[in-house]
């Protein structure tokens, strides 16, 4: 067979859009081996437990991500004694609901307010808190994203498509150091009835970042319940 | 250009901000906030984690190698910035340069080791080995960088600071937007594992750290975005920068 190898994940199919495939493909190719070969001596010497790689990338794959983070937003709505203490010592408070270690050892909640929108970035590298967001998006670690997020906050919401009302301050949060920052968006209008489950469901990643605003619930009587995720779902290659 | 989908950056626009390249001895090529680095910022959905099966190693082995002990997440970061080619690569071509790196620079593995993928020198001793079966503790335990107090903090919320200005001759978390800026103490942390000692190998030498808010106007001038921009600063970056100004025109 000529031509290049042929990549079956739905991510190769559909990156790069500006880029040549054939140097693209072999350019991963290439990573691929340089990568196993690296693995094989690290294990072939001892400093590597093969197995230990498996699960931490299971860990980060598919049990700690965005959905741990909106349960603890679902939580501090549904719950005014949780989100006080979440505000005072969100460390502690996240810890209470299983969610501690790695990249989150030290929790600060930012409140959005009608006075007040939080938004986060680390311009110096990809901090990021990761028991309750799980590992960043790319465009989080990209340079449009940590250069202009701190010059231009306003600009990158309108990227985001949310454009706050008149007279909100906007406060960025570069993370700097081991402070690792979580949104606490306002809960949306018209979500009396709901329990902390289905607020969960409106909570968003973006939201907690601070770069989006949770789902509205559909109006009542609908069914299904809420707005599926805009940005759609996709089943791990 | 735009960044692609797995995070390569442009090419490199106009610097208006110091030039963070100019100190002798480290070269950071990290330090992007307010700089020129023109693309679109694109969406992804949520449960997408790795874009290719290189990465998930790659990042898997960052983190195994990084529970040897042999070097600490402050030296991580200083290797990935100071990476010459550090641009034009994606972020986990990043993590696994500076891996490569750190590997060789520590006496682990050599560069013959890395381009034949197989041993052929002895493994060397006194590195810890993470095992499958702690890694689940090990992610829960983390690694906490905040030490008792031995001292009182000097700042107290409220107070006007202004940050240092020279440029750093080694890893800081002090980026080139936010020197020599006067800003407000918003929150106090507590005392922190110092980033630039700790990158050095000079030891934790913890110092209290602050979150100080700085208007845009004092980061970008009155032509800029007003929005408010907080850091966390330790204290050695900062020094007390005394009252407002009067406004001019007062008797």
């Amino acid at each position: 067979m000529t031509g290049p190898r042929r990549h079956t994940t739905d991510e190769m199919q559909d990156h790069d859009h500006d880029h040549d495939h054939d140097h693209d493909h072999s350019h991963f190719d290439e990573m691929e081996l340089r990568v196993r070969a690296l693995r094989s001596v690290l294990v072939a010497k001892g400093h590597v437990d093969p197995a230990a790689l498996d699960v931490l990338i299971d860990t980060y794959e598919r049990q700690v991500g965005p959905r741990n983070g909106a349960r603890v937003v679902a939580r501090a709505w549904a719950d005014p004694a949780f989100k006080a203490w979440l505000l005072r010592d969100a460390t502690a408070a996240i810890a209470s609901m299983g969610y501690q270690g790695r990249q989150g050892e030290h929790m600060v909640v930012l409140e959005n307010t009608p006075q007040r929108h939080h938004l986060v970035v680390c311009t110096l590298c990809s901090c990021y808190p990761w028991p309750v967001l799980g590992l960043p998006p790319t465009w989080y670690k990209s340079a449009p994203y940590r250069s202009r997020a701190v010059r231009d906050p306003a600009g990158v919401l309108a990227e985001f498509g949310l454009s706050l009302p008149p007279g909100t301050q906007i406060h960025v949060a570069d993370s700097t150091a081991e402070v690792r920052y979580l949104v606490l968006p306002m809960r949306p209008a018209g979500t009396e009835g709901l329990d902390e489950e289905q607020l969960a469901d409106l909570v968003t990643r973006d939201s907690m970042i601070g770069t989006g605003l949770p789902r509205q619930p559909c109006a009542p009587g609908r069914s299904p319940a809420f707005v599926p995720q805009p940005a759609g779902r996709r089943a791990f290659p | 250009m735009n960044t692609d989908r797995v995070g390569r950056a442009a090419a490199p626009g106009p610097r208006d901000l110091p030039d963070t390249s100019a100190s002798p001895g480290h070269v950071t090529h990290a330090d992007l906030g307010g700089r020129e680095r023109p693309g679109a910022i694109v969406p992804e959905p949520e449960d997408e984690r790795f874009h290719a099966a290189w990465e998930r190693d790659a990042f898997a082995l960052t983190l195994a190698m990084g529970a040897s002990g042999a070097w600490n997440l402050d030296m991580s970061r200083a290797a990935r910035e100071q990476l010459p080619a550090y641009d034009g690569l994606s972020y986990y071509e990043v993590w696994f340069q500076a891996l490569q790196q750190l590997l060789v620079e520590h006496g682990i593995l050599t560069a013959d080791e890395i381009a034949q993928g197989r041993p052929l020198v002895p493994p060397l001793a006194g590195l810890r080995v993470l095992h499958a079966a702690d890694v689940a503790s090990a992610l829960r335990r983390g690694a906490p960088t905040e030490r008792a107090a031995t001292v009182p903090a000097r700042f107290a919320p409220g107070e006007r600071v202004r940050t240092r200005t020279g440029a750093s001759p080694h890893h800081t978390r002090l980026p080139a937007y936010a020197r020599g800026r006067i800003g407000v103490v918003e929150r106090v942390h507590g005392v922190h594992v110092f980033a630039d000692a700790h990158a050095q190998g000079l030891g934790e030498q913890p110092q209290w750290l602050y979150h100080v808010v700085f208007d845009g106007t004092q980061l970008w001038g009155t032509d800029g975005s007003a929005a408010a921009v907080g850091l966390d600063l330790w204290e050695s970056y900062l020094e007390p920068a005394g009252r407002e100004e009067p406004a001019s025109g007062s008797p």
